[in-house]
């Protein structure tokens, strides 16, 4: 069975790198701020320690005050999990880096929050709708929509 | 040789076997004196045996709706209901359609088994045009006919009567396999009162001066 890392010792071992990242420990979540989640995730991911090599998904809530964006880490090697929140507070044009870079599997998902949320994120390399044609008006899965 | 009587029982008579084949052969020769007539000499008589009088309509109703091919295009859920029809149970092999196929241009009934989305629309209407006349569609499940409770979404077509023209509306979510068997003989019904416009070419002078 896969063990839930507790997120606030995760969240001390972030805060030692990069001091401002993490705002909140909802649970066992961490909330990073948008503009740091490249370099905290890459951290997870090549800390050996931790060494989250898989991404199970990334999905995204809206909360109408802001969009959270919510990403599962696994590690294959020492069998446990982590979940990572990020949330951005601009309704009209919310952005949030990309993790295509880091796990490749992050494409398809990134394409969907972008196609349903109307979320972009920064560095994807195919960044267009997926499950939704093309000159679609709007993004469905907004609270907001109709 | 002279041949006691003893041994005469218990052997063939060379003369009589040949008389009893003699006989044989002119009995035959004698009642063979004609040729058989021909059994299908009745084709030339007057139309008066195994003619059925009708009409064209009737003869091409009976044969459409008495072989209809299904094509492959069952979207959703309905889909699961359409093949507890199509399975032994209930054997719409007994219509004559047990043969669902996979390629549109060999069927004439489309069955609209499930939702369908505003992406999917496209490729059944293609699937619909591919279809050789004459061609039937019902609308199976709530979905089919009006969208169902997906009708209001941002990406399902209410109704497939949105893209291709109905037939058939079958209700249910999803129907029970009697409903779609029911379905299936109203179309029969439909069918069995269509009717065939013949269009002749036009007459030989007439073509003569069109090409004047």
């Amino acid at each position: 069975m896969t063990v839930s890392l507790s997120g606030s010792e995760v969240a001390k071992q972030i805060t030692k790198r990069f001091p401002d990242a993490v705002s909140e420990v909802i649970g066992e979540a961490i909330l990073v701020k948008s503009e740091s989640i490249f370099d905290v995730a890459e951290y997870l991911k090549s800390s050996p320690e931790l060494d989250f090599d898989y991404l199970n998904y990334i999905t995204a809530v809206d909360y109408y005050d802001y969009f959270e964006v919510v990403y599962q880490l696994t590690s294959m090697k020492h069998n446990h999990s982590l979940v990572l929140k990020t949330r951005c507070y601009d309704r009209t044009n919310p952005v949030v880096p990309s993790v295509v870079r880091l796990w490749r599997g992050a494409d398809f998902q990134e394409r969907e929050v972008y196609d349903l949320m109307g979320i972009s994120f920064e560095g994807h390399p195919n960044l267009k709708r997926i499950a939704l044609w093309q000159g679609f008006e709007g993004h469905p899965l907004r609270k907001d929509y109709l | 040789m002279e041949i006691d009587d003893i041994t005469k029982r218990y052997i063939y008579s060379d003369t009589e076997l040949d008389r009893a084949e003699g006989e044989v052969i002119e009995a035959l020769k004698r009642h063979s004196q004609e040729p058989i007539p021909d059994p299908d000499r009745w084709l030339d008589e007057e139309p008066s045996r195994n003619i059925l009088l009708t009409s064209i309509d009737v003869i091409l109703n009976w044969a459409r709706r008495s072989s209809l091919w299904p094509a492959i295009c069952f979207p959703a859920c309905c889909a699961f209901e359409l093949i507890a029809v199509q399975a032994s149970r209930f054997d719409i092999s007994r219509f004559g359609m047990e043969i669902l196929r996979a390629s549109p241009r060999q069927a004439d009934l489309m069955i609209t088994a499930g939702t369908l989305t505003w992406k999917m629309a496209p490729n059944v209407r293609r699937i619909y045009e591919q279809m050789a006349e004459p061609k039937w569609v019902i609308a199976m499940g709530a979905c089919g006919i009006s969208g169902g409770i997906f009708r209001s979404s941002y990406n399902v077509v209410p109704g497939y009567n949105r893209i291709i023209p109905v037939d058939v509306y079958v209700p249910g979510c999803p129907p029970r396999p009697e409903a779609l068997l029911h379905g299936i003989r109203m179309l029969h019904y439909k069918i069995s009162k269509g009717r065939t416009d013949i269009v002749l070419p036009p007459p030989l002078a007439g073509r003569k001066k069109l090409g004047k």
